[in-house]
Protein backbone atom coordinates (compact mmCIF):
# COMPACT_ATOMS: atom_id res chain seq x y z
CA UNK A 1 0.00 0.00 0.00
CA UNK A 2 2.83 2.38 1.05
CA UNK A 3 4.85 1.49 -2.09
CA UNK A 4 1.75 2.10 -4.25
CA UNK A 5 1.29 5.55 -2.67
CA UNK A 6 4.98 6.45 -3.16
CA UNK A 7 4.86 5.36 -6.81
CA UNK A 8 1.77 7.49 -7.35
CA UNK A 9 3.52 10.50 -5.79
CA UNK A 10 6.59 9.99 -8.00
CA UNK A 11 4.36 9.78 -11.11
CA UNK A 12 2.53 12.98 -10.07
CA UNK A 13 5.87 14.72 -9.47
CA UNK A 14 7.20 13.66 -12.89
CA UNK A 15 3.97 14.83 -14.60
CA UNK A 16 4.11 18.24 -12.86
CA UNK A 17 7.81 18.59 -13.73
CA UNK A 18 7.17 17.72 -17.38
CA UNK A 19 4.30 20.21 -17.64
CA UNK A 20 6.48 22.92 -16.04
CA UNK A 21 9.43 22.14 -18.34
CA UNK A 22 7.20 22.08 -21.44
CA UNK A 23 5.66 25.43 -20.45
CA UNK A 24 9.04 27.12 -19.97
CA UNK A 25 10.45 25.66 -23.21
CA UNK A 26 7.41 26.77 -25.26
CA UNK A 27 7.73 30.41 -24.16
CA UNK A 28 8.22 33.07 -26.82
CA UNK A 29 10.30 36.06 -25.60
CA UNK A 30 8.18 39.16 -25.04
CA UNK A 31 9.82 42.61 -25.39
CA UNK A 32 9.09 45.44 -22.96
CA UNK A 33 6.93 47.31 -25.51
CA UNK A 34 4.81 44.16 -26.00
CA UNK A 35 3.91 43.89 -22.31
CA UNK A 36 0.93 46.28 -22.27
CA UNK A 37 -1.51 43.46 -21.42
CA UNK A 38 0.88 41.72 -19.00
CA UNK A 39 1.42 45.01 -17.15
CA UNK A 40 -2.30 45.47 -16.49
CA UNK A 41 -2.90 45.81 -12.73
CA UNK A 42 -5.16 42.74 -12.69
CA UNK A 43 -2.60 40.51 -14.46
CA UNK A 44 -0.26 40.61 -11.44
CA UNK A 45 0.76 37.12 -10.26
CA UNK A 46 -0.17 37.98 -6.70
CA UNK A 47 -3.13 38.31 -4.40
CA UNK A 48 -5.11 41.52 -4.53
CA UNK A 49 -4.57 43.82 -1.53
CA UNK A 50 -8.32 43.75 -0.94
CA UNK A 51 -8.02 39.98 -0.24
CA UNK A 52 -5.81 40.57 2.82
CA UNK A 53 -8.41 39.79 5.51
CA UNK A 54 -9.88 36.97 3.40
CA UNK A 55 -6.51 35.16 3.33
CA UNK A 56 -6.09 35.79 7.03
CA UNK A 57 -9.44 34.20 8.01
CA UNK A 58 -8.80 31.25 5.67
CA UNK A 59 -5.53 30.55 7.51
CA UNK A 60 -7.52 30.50 10.80
CA UNK A 61 -10.48 28.44 9.56
CA UNK A 62 -8.56 25.87 7.47
CA UNK A 63 -5.66 23.56 8.24
CA UNK A 64 -3.63 24.45 5.15
CA UNK A 65 -1.76 27.69 4.53
CA UNK A 66 1.17 29.06 2.53
CA UNK A 67 2.30 29.11 -1.12
CA UNK A 68 0.14 32.16 -1.72
CA UNK A 69 2.35 34.97 -0.40
CA UNK A 70 0.14 35.12 2.69
CA UNK A 71 0.71 33.90 6.23
CA UNK A 72 1.93 30.33 6.44
CA UNK A 73 2.00 29.89 10.18
CA UNK A 74 3.16 31.95 13.10
CA UNK A 75 2.59 35.60 13.81
CA UNK A 76 -0.90 35.04 15.16
CA UNK A 77 -2.98 32.60 17.17
CA UNK A 78 -3.88 30.73 14.00
CA UNK A 79 -2.69 27.30 12.88
CA UNK B 1 20.94 85.06 -52.32
CA UNK B 2 20.90 81.41 -53.37
CA UNK B 3 23.85 80.73 -51.00
CA UNK B 4 21.99 82.46 -48.17
CA UNK B 5 18.84 80.34 -48.79
CA UNK B 6 20.86 77.12 -48.75
CA UNK B 7 22.57 78.20 -45.50
CA UNK B 8 19.14 78.91 -43.84
CA UNK B 9 17.77 75.51 -45.00
CA UNK B 10 20.95 73.81 -43.74
CA UNK B 11 20.66 75.50 -40.34
CA UNK B 12 16.95 74.53 -40.12
CA UNK B 13 17.75 70.87 -40.91
CA UNK B 14 20.58 71.00 -38.35
CA UNK B 15 18.25 72.38 -35.68
CA UNK B 16 15.60 69.74 -36.49
CA UNK B 17 18.21 67.00 -36.13
CA UNK B 18 19.41 68.46 -32.84
CA UNK B 19 15.91 68.56 -31.27
CA UNK B 20 14.44 65.42 -32.85
CA UNK B 21 13.74 62.36 -30.63
CA UNK B 22 16.63 60.06 -29.95
CA UNK B 23 15.71 56.36 -30.09
CA UNK B 24 18.52 55.34 -27.72
CA UNK B 25 17.56 55.18 -24.03
CA UNK B 26 18.75 58.10 -21.98
CA UNK B 27 21.15 56.55 -19.49
CA UNK B 28 21.81 59.88 -17.83
CA UNK B 29 18.12 60.46 -16.94
CA UNK B 30 17.87 62.34 -13.65
CA UNK B 31 16.35 60.43 -10.77
CA UNK B 32 15.76 62.23 -7.52
CA UNK B 33 17.78 60.90 -4.60
CA UNK B 34 15.31 62.39 -2.14
CA UNK B 35 12.73 60.12 -0.56
CA UNK B 36 9.49 60.36 -2.55
CA UNK B 37 5.97 59.20 -1.82
CA UNK B 38 4.96 56.29 -4.06
CA UNK B 39 1.53 55.18 -2.87
CA UNK B 40 -0.67 54.57 0.15
CA UNK B 41 -3.22 51.81 0.60
CA UNK B 42 -6.07 51.67 3.06
CA UNK B 43 -7.69 48.24 3.43
CA UNK B 44 -10.79 47.76 5.59
CA UNK B 45 -12.85 44.62 6.11
CA UNK B 46 -15.91 43.48 7.98
CA UNK B 47 -16.09 39.74 8.64
CA UNK B 48 -18.78 37.69 10.40
CA UNK B 49 -19.12 33.95 10.87
CA UNK B 50 -21.39 31.42 12.54
CA UNK B 51 -21.36 27.67 13.09
CA UNK B 52 -21.86 25.01 15.77
CA UNK B 53 -18.46 23.37 16.23
CA UNK B 54 -16.48 25.71 18.44
CA UNK B 55 -13.13 24.35 19.62
CA UNK B 56 -13.41 26.39 22.85
CA UNK B 57 -16.38 24.25 23.94
CA UNK B 58 -14.90 20.95 22.77
CA UNK B 59 -16.29 20.79 19.22
CA UNK B 60 -19.86 21.81 20.05
CA UNK B 61 -21.33 25.28 20.55
CA UNK B 62 -21.50 28.61 18.79
CA UNK B 63 -18.69 29.80 16.51
CA UNK B 64 -20.28 33.25 16.19
CA UNK B 65 -17.60 35.87 15.59
CA UNK B 66 -17.29 39.34 14.08
CA UNK B 67 -14.08 41.06 13.10
CA UNK B 68 -13.40 44.57 11.86
CA UNK B 69 -9.94 45.12 10.44
CA UNK B 70 -8.22 48.22 9.14
CA UNK B 71 -4.72 48.61 7.80
CA UNK B 72 -2.79 51.46 6.28
CA UNK B 73 0.30 50.96 4.16
CA UNK B 74 2.62 53.75 3.04
CA UNK B 75 5.23 53.17 0.36
CA UNK B 76 8.16 55.54 -0.17
CA UNK B 77 11.12 55.29 -2.52
CA UNK B 78 14.41 56.91 -3.45
CA UNK B 79 17.26 56.29 -5.91
CA UNK B 80 20.87 55.92 -4.81
CA UNK B 81 24.04 57.07 -6.61
CA UNK B 82 24.31 53.70 -8.40
CA UNK B 83 20.81 54.05 -9.86
CA UNK B 84 19.27 51.44 -7.55
CA UNK B 85 15.73 51.95 -6.33
CA UNK B 86 15.15 51.69 -2.57
CA UNK B 87 11.56 51.13 -1.49
CA UNK B 88 10.40 51.56 2.11
CA UNK B 89 7.07 49.98 3.00
CA UNK B 90 5.44 50.76 6.35
CA UNK B 91 2.20 49.17 7.45
CA UNK B 92 0.01 49.39 10.52
CA UNK B 93 -2.95 47.08 11.00
CA UNK B 94 -5.59 47.00 13.73
CA UNK B 95 -8.20 44.22 14.07
CA UNK B 96 -10.98 44.17 16.62
CA UNK B 97 -13.04 41.04 17.13
CA UNK B 98 -15.86 39.81 19.31
CA UNK B 99 -16.28 36.06 19.75
CA UNK B 100 -19.08 34.09 21.41
CA UNK B 101 -16.87 31.03 21.87
CA UNK B 102 -13.87 32.89 23.33
CA UNK B 103 -16.32 34.35 25.83
CA UNK B 104 -16.81 30.81 27.12
CA UNK B 105 -13.17 30.36 28.16
CA UNK B 106 -14.71 31.48 31.42
CA UNK B 107 -17.98 29.55 31.19
CA UNK B 108 -19.28 31.02 34.43
CA UNK B 109 -19.02 34.61 33.23
CA UNK B 110 -21.49 36.33 31.00
CA UNK B 111 -19.52 38.51 28.60
CA UNK B 112 -16.14 37.66 30.10
CA UNK B 113 -12.88 39.54 29.49
CA UNK B 114 -12.08 37.28 26.54
CA UNK B 115 -15.28 38.02 24.57
CA UNK B 116 -13.42 40.70 22.59
CA UNK B 117 -9.84 41.62 21.78
CA UNK B 118 -7.82 43.95 19.60
CA UNK B 119 -4.79 42.94 17.56
CA UNK B 120 -2.24 45.55 16.49
CA UNK B 121 0.39 44.64 13.89
CA UNK B 122 2.93 47.13 12.54
CA UNK B 123 5.54 46.09 9.95
CA UNK B 124 8.37 47.67 7.97
CA UNK B 125 10.04 46.35 4.82
CA UNK B 126 12.90 47.59 2.67
CA UNK B 127 13.80 46.47 -0.86
CA UNK B 128 16.64 47.52 -3.14
CA UNK B 129 16.07 46.96 -6.85
CA UNK B 130 18.91 47.03 -9.35
CA UNK B 131 17.21 47.35 -12.73
CA UNK B 132 20.45 47.02 -14.69
CA UNK B 133 21.26 43.66 -13.10
CA UNK B 134 17.64 42.53 -12.68
CA UNK B 135 18.15 41.80 -8.98
CA UNK B 136 16.24 42.74 -5.84
CA UNK B 137 17.31 42.38 -2.21
CA UNK B 138 15.13 43.08 0.78
CA UNK B 139 14.56 42.69 4.49
CA UNK B 140 11.73 43.36 6.88
CA UNK B 141 10.39 43.05 10.37
CA UNK B 142 6.97 42.85 12.00
CA UNK B 143 5.28 42.79 15.38
CA UNK B 144 1.85 41.47 16.24
CA UNK B 145 0.28 42.09 19.61
CA UNK B 146 -2.96 40.96 21.17
CA UNK B 147 -3.77 40.37 24.85
CA UNK B 148 -2.65 36.74 24.90
CA UNK B 149 -0.25 36.69 21.93
CA UNK B 150 2.96 38.53 21.05
CA UNK B 151 4.89 37.84 17.87
CA UNK B 152 8.11 39.18 16.36
CA UNK B 153 8.73 38.45 12.69
CA UNK B 154 11.70 38.94 10.40
CA UNK B 155 12.50 38.17 6.77
CA UNK B 156 15.15 38.53 4.09
CA UNK B 157 14.41 38.15 0.40
CA UNK B 158 16.12 38.00 -2.96
CA UNK B 159 14.91 38.01 -6.57
CA UNK B 160 16.71 37.68 -9.91
CA UNK B 161 15.25 38.19 -13.38
CA UNK B 162 16.28 36.01 -16.31
CA UNK B 163 18.47 37.49 -19.06
CA UNK B 164 15.50 38.22 -21.35
CA UNK B 165 13.46 39.66 -18.42
CA UNK B 166 10.65 37.19 -19.05
CA UNK B 167 11.26 35.06 -15.98
CA UNK B 168 12.07 35.75 -12.33
CA UNK B 169 13.19 33.56 -9.46
CA UNK B 170 12.53 34.82 -5.95
CA UNK B 171 13.29 33.43 -2.52
CA UNK B 172 12.40 34.54 0.98
CA UNK B 173 13.55 33.26 4.36
CA UNK B 174 11.33 34.21 7.28
CA UNK B 175 10.86 33.59 10.97
CA UNK B 176 8.25 34.32 13.63
CA UNK B 177 9.20 34.17 17.29
CA UNK B 178 5.94 34.04 19.23
CA UNK B 179 4.95 34.04 22.85
CA UNK B 180 1.47 33.15 24.07
CA UNK B 181 -0.20 33.39 27.46
CA UNK B 182 -1.60 30.07 28.55
CA UNK B 183 -5.14 31.11 29.39
CA UNK B 184 -6.85 27.83 30.23
CA UNK B 185 -10.60 27.32 30.55
CA UNK B 186 -11.57 28.64 33.96
CA UNK B 187 -12.43 25.19 35.39
CA UNK B 188 -8.96 23.86 34.52
CA UNK B 189 -6.91 26.70 35.99
CA UNK B 190 -4.69 26.22 38.99
CA UNK B 191 -3.29 29.04 41.12
CA UNK B 192 -4.51 32.60 41.48
CA UNK B 193 -5.10 34.75 38.40
CA UNK B 194 -6.88 38.01 37.92
CA UNK B 195 -9.47 38.28 35.11
CA UNK B 196 -6.99 40.08 32.81
CA UNK B 197 -4.08 39.44 35.14
CA UNK B 198 -0.38 39.00 34.69
CA UNK B 199 -0.10 35.62 36.39
CA UNK B 200 -0.70 33.43 33.36
CA UNK B 201 2.13 31.08 32.44
CA UNK B 202 3.53 31.55 28.94
CA UNK B 203 4.81 29.33 26.15
CA UNK B 204 6.81 29.88 22.97
CA UNK B 205 6.08 29.06 19.34
CA UNK B 206 8.78 29.46 16.70
CA UNK B 207 8.31 29.37 12.94
CA UNK B 208 11.11 29.16 10.36
CA UNK B 209 10.36 29.02 6.68
CA UNK B 210 11.45 29.48 3.13
CA UNK B 211 9.21 30.73 0.35
CA UNK B 212 10.36 30.23 -3.25
CA UNK B 213 8.76 31.13 -6.56
CA UNK B 214 9.52 31.19 -10.26
CA UNK B 215 7.38 33.34 -12.56
CA UNK B 216 7.48 33.13 -16.34
CA UNK B 217 5.96 35.13 -19.18
CA UNK B 218 4.78 32.60 -21.76
CA UNK B 219 3.55 35.06 -24.41
CA UNK B 220 1.97 38.51 -24.65
CA UNK B 221 -1.21 37.25 -22.92
CA UNK B 222 -0.14 34.51 -20.51
CA UNK B 223 2.07 34.41 -17.44
CA UNK B 224 2.61 31.69 -14.84
CA UNK B 225 4.13 31.27 -11.41
CA UNK B 226 5.27 28.17 -9.53
CA UNK B 227 5.34 28.52 -5.73
CA UNK B 228 6.86 26.41 -2.98
CA UNK B 229 6.98 27.00 0.78
CA UNK B 230 8.73 24.89 3.39
CA UNK B 231 7.76 25.74 6.97
CA UNK B 232 8.99 24.30 10.25
CA UNK B 233 7.20 25.12 13.51
CA UNK B 234 8.12 24.18 17.04
CA UNK B 235 6.82 24.91 20.53
CA UNK B 236 3.26 25.16 21.78
CA UNK B 237 1.25 24.61 18.56
CA UNK B 238 -2.25 24.25 20.01
CA UNK B 239 -4.29 26.83 21.86
CA UNK B 240 -4.69 26.56 25.64
CA UNK B 241 -8.41 27.36 25.69
CA UNK B 242 -9.48 24.60 23.27
CA UNK B 243 -11.33 22.06 25.40
CA UNK B 244 -11.40 18.32 24.68
CA UNK B 245 -14.06 16.06 26.27
CA UNK B 246 -13.08 12.38 26.38
CA UNK B 247 -15.39 9.39 25.98
CA UNK B 248 -15.36 8.83 29.76
CA UNK B 249 -16.60 12.36 30.43
CA UNK B 250 -13.30 13.84 31.60
CA UNK B 251 -12.05 17.16 30.25
CA UNK B 252 -8.64 18.54 29.29
CA UNK B 253 -7.28 21.13 26.82
CA UNK B 254 -6.11 20.03 23.38
CA UNK B 255 -2.65 18.48 23.10
CA UNK B 256 -0.76 18.53 19.81
CA UNK B 257 2.81 17.58 18.83
CA UNK B 258 5.59 20.08 19.52
CA UNK B 259 6.73 20.30 15.90
CA UNK B 260 5.03 20.60 12.52
CA UNK B 261 6.46 20.63 8.99
CA UNK B 262 4.27 22.12 6.25
CA UNK B 263 4.96 21.87 2.52
CA UNK B 264 2.49 23.76 0.32
CA UNK B 265 3.16 23.90 -3.42
CA UNK B 266 1.22 26.29 -5.65
CA UNK B 267 0.67 27.34 -9.23
CA UNK B 268 -0.77 30.55 -10.67
CA UNK B 269 -1.78 31.34 -14.26
CA UNK B 270 -3.18 34.64 -15.54
CA UNK B 271 -4.46 34.92 -19.11
CA UNK B 272 -5.68 38.02 -20.97
CA UNK B 273 -8.52 37.00 -23.31
CA UNK B 274 -9.26 39.49 -26.12
CA UNK B 275 -9.18 43.08 -24.88
CA UNK B 276 -11.58 43.00 -21.93
CA UNK B 277 -11.34 39.73 -20.01
CA UNK B 278 -8.66 38.42 -17.64
CA UNK B 279 -8.76 34.86 -16.30
CA UNK B 280 -6.92 34.33 -13.01
CA UNK B 281 -6.32 30.77 -11.80
CA UNK B 282 -4.62 29.39 -8.67
CA UNK B 283 -4.10 25.86 -7.42
CA UNK B 284 -2.33 24.67 -4.25
CA UNK B 285 -1.51 21.26 -2.87
CA UNK B 286 -0.65 21.18 0.83
CA UNK B 287 0.77 18.44 3.01
CA UNK B 288 2.06 18.38 6.57
CA UNK B 289 3.41 15.79 8.98
CA UNK B 290 0.25 15.87 11.14
CA UNK B 291 -1.50 13.90 8.39
CA UNK B 292 -3.30 16.81 6.74
CA UNK B 293 -3.56 16.90 2.93
CA UNK B 294 -5.41 19.72 1.19
CA UNK B 295 -6.26 20.99 -2.28
CA UNK B 296 -7.24 24.60 -3.07
CA UNK B 297 -8.57 25.84 -6.40
CA UNK B 298 -9.35 29.50 -7.04
CA UNK B 299 -10.80 30.87 -10.28
CA UNK B 300 -11.54 34.49 -11.03
CA UNK B 301 -12.67 36.33 -14.15
CA UNK B 302 -12.12 40.07 -14.45
CA UNK B 303 -14.34 41.74 -17.03
CA UNK B 304 -13.40 45.28 -18.03
CA UNK B 305 -16.65 47.21 -18.46
CA UNK B 306 -14.57 50.26 -19.47
CA UNK B 307 -10.76 50.62 -19.55
CA UNK B 308 -11.04 52.02 -15.99
CA UNK B 309 -13.67 49.80 -14.38
CA UNK B 310 -13.84 46.04 -13.98
CA UNK B 311 -16.05 43.46 -12.28
CA UNK B 312 -14.47 40.22 -10.99
CA UNK B 313 -16.65 37.28 -9.96
CA UNK B 314 -14.69 34.49 -8.25
CA UNK B 315 -15.09 30.93 -6.97
CA UNK B 316 -12.86 29.02 -4.53
CA UNK B 317 -13.01 25.32 -3.70
CA UNK B 318 -11.05 23.80 -0.81
CA UNK B 319 -10.86 20.27 0.58
CA UNK B 320 -8.77 18.81 3.41
CA UNK B 321 -8.33 15.57 5.29
CA UNK B 322 -8.31 15.56 9.10
CA UNK B 323 -5.12 15.66 11.14
CA UNK B 324 -4.27 12.34 12.83
CA UNK B 325 -5.18 13.78 16.25
CA UNK B 326 -8.73 14.99 15.58
CA UNK B 327 -11.88 13.43 17.01
CA UNK B 328 -15.31 14.98 17.67
CA UNK B 329 -16.86 15.80 21.05
CA UNK B 330 -16.58 12.97 23.62
CA UNK B 331 -14.95 10.44 21.30
CA UNK B 332 -11.26 10.77 22.22
CA UNK B 333 -9.82 8.09 24.47
CA UNK B 334 -7.79 9.18 27.49
CA UNK B 335 -4.98 6.94 26.20
CA UNK B 336 -4.60 9.01 22.99
CA UNK B 337 -1.13 10.62 22.96
CA UNK B 338 -2.45 13.77 21.22
CA UNK B 339 -6.01 15.05 20.96
CA UNK B 340 -8.02 17.96 19.59
CA UNK B 341 -11.68 18.64 18.77
CA UNK B 342 -10.87 21.71 16.68
CA UNK B 343 -13.03 21.36 13.55
CA UNK B 344 -10.62 23.60 11.59
CA UNK B 345 -8.37 20.50 11.65
CA UNK B 346 -11.14 18.02 10.78
CA UNK B 347 -12.02 16.59 7.36
CA UNK B 348 -14.20 19.03 5.38
CA UNK B 349 -14.70 20.84 2.09
CA UNK B 350 -15.39 24.53 1.75
CA UNK B 351 -16.62 26.77 -1.02
CA UNK B 352 -16.41 30.51 -1.39
CA UNK B 353 -17.93 32.70 -4.05
CA UNK B 354 -18.40 36.41 -4.55
CA UNK B 355 -17.38 39.34 -6.70
CA UNK B 356 -15.25 42.45 -6.69
CA UNK B 357 -15.43 45.79 -8.45
CA UNK B 358 -12.39 47.92 -9.25
CA UNK B 359 -12.43 51.56 -10.38
CA UNK B 360 -9.32 53.38 -11.63
CA UNK B 361 -10.55 56.56 -13.40
CA UNK B 362 -7.71 58.56 -15.02
CA UNK B 363 -8.79 61.76 -13.24
CA UNK B 364 -9.06 60.01 -9.88
CA UNK B 365 -12.05 58.80 -7.86
CA UNK B 366 -14.68 61.58 -7.59
CA UNK B 367 -12.26 63.80 -9.55
CA UNK B 368 -9.67 63.63 -6.75
CA UNK B 369 -6.40 63.23 -8.64
CA UNK B 370 -4.46 61.48 -5.84
CA UNK B 371 -7.21 58.95 -5.08
CA UNK B 372 -6.29 56.56 -7.87
CA UNK B 373 -8.24 53.39 -7.07
CA UNK B 374 -11.29 52.07 -5.27
CA UNK B 375 -11.83 48.32 -4.98
CA UNK B 376 -14.72 46.58 -3.21
CA UNK B 377 -15.06 42.82 -2.74
CA UNK B 378 -17.70 40.60 -1.14
CA UNK B 379 -17.42 36.87 -0.50
CA UNK B 380 -19.65 34.19 1.05
CA UNK B 381 -17.93 31.14 2.55
CA UNK B 382 -19.47 27.80 3.56
CA UNK B 383 -17.94 24.68 5.11
CA UNK B 384 -19.41 21.21 4.69
CA UNK B 385 -19.83 21.01 8.50
CA UNK B 386 -22.26 23.94 8.50
CA UNK B 387 -19.97 26.84 9.40
CA UNK B 388 -20.49 29.88 7.17
CA UNK B 389 -19.17 33.40 6.92
CA UNK B 390 -19.39 36.63 4.95
CA UNK B 391 -16.69 39.17 4.28
CA UNK B 392 -16.86 42.66 2.79
CA UNK B 393 -13.55 44.40 2.00
CA UNK B 394 -12.45 47.71 0.55
CA UNK B 395 -9.11 48.93 -0.76
CA UNK B 396 -8.46 52.63 -1.36
CA UNK B 397 -5.24 53.54 -3.15
CA UNK B 398 -3.68 57.02 -3.14
CA UNK B 399 -0.79 58.04 -5.38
Amino acid sequence: MQIKKSAQKIRTGIAVGMIAAATVVSCSPVKEYQKNRLNDGEMALANRKVEKTELSFQSYREGASGANAGKSGGGCGCN
Amino acid sequence: MRKLSLTVIGLYIGLLAAFSQNSKPDSTQFKSRKISFEEANLVSSYYKQDGNNSAVTGGIGSEKLTDISNSIEIKLHKWDVKGRKHTYDFELGVDHYTSASSDLIDSKANSSASHADTRVYPSANWTMENDAKGTTFGAGGSISYEFDYLSFGGNINFAKKTKNRNGEFSGKLFTYIDNLKLIYPVELRTGATTPRGENYPTAGRNTFGGSFSYSQIVNQRLQLAFLLDVIYQSGYLGLPFHRVYFNNGTELVESLPGTRIKTPIGFRANYFVGDNVILRGYYRYYKDDWGLDAHTLNLETSVKITPFASVSPFYRYYTQSAVDYFAPYMTHKTTDPYYTSNYDLSKFTSQMYGAGIRLTPPKGILGMEHWSMLELRYGHYTKSNGMNSDILSMNLKFK
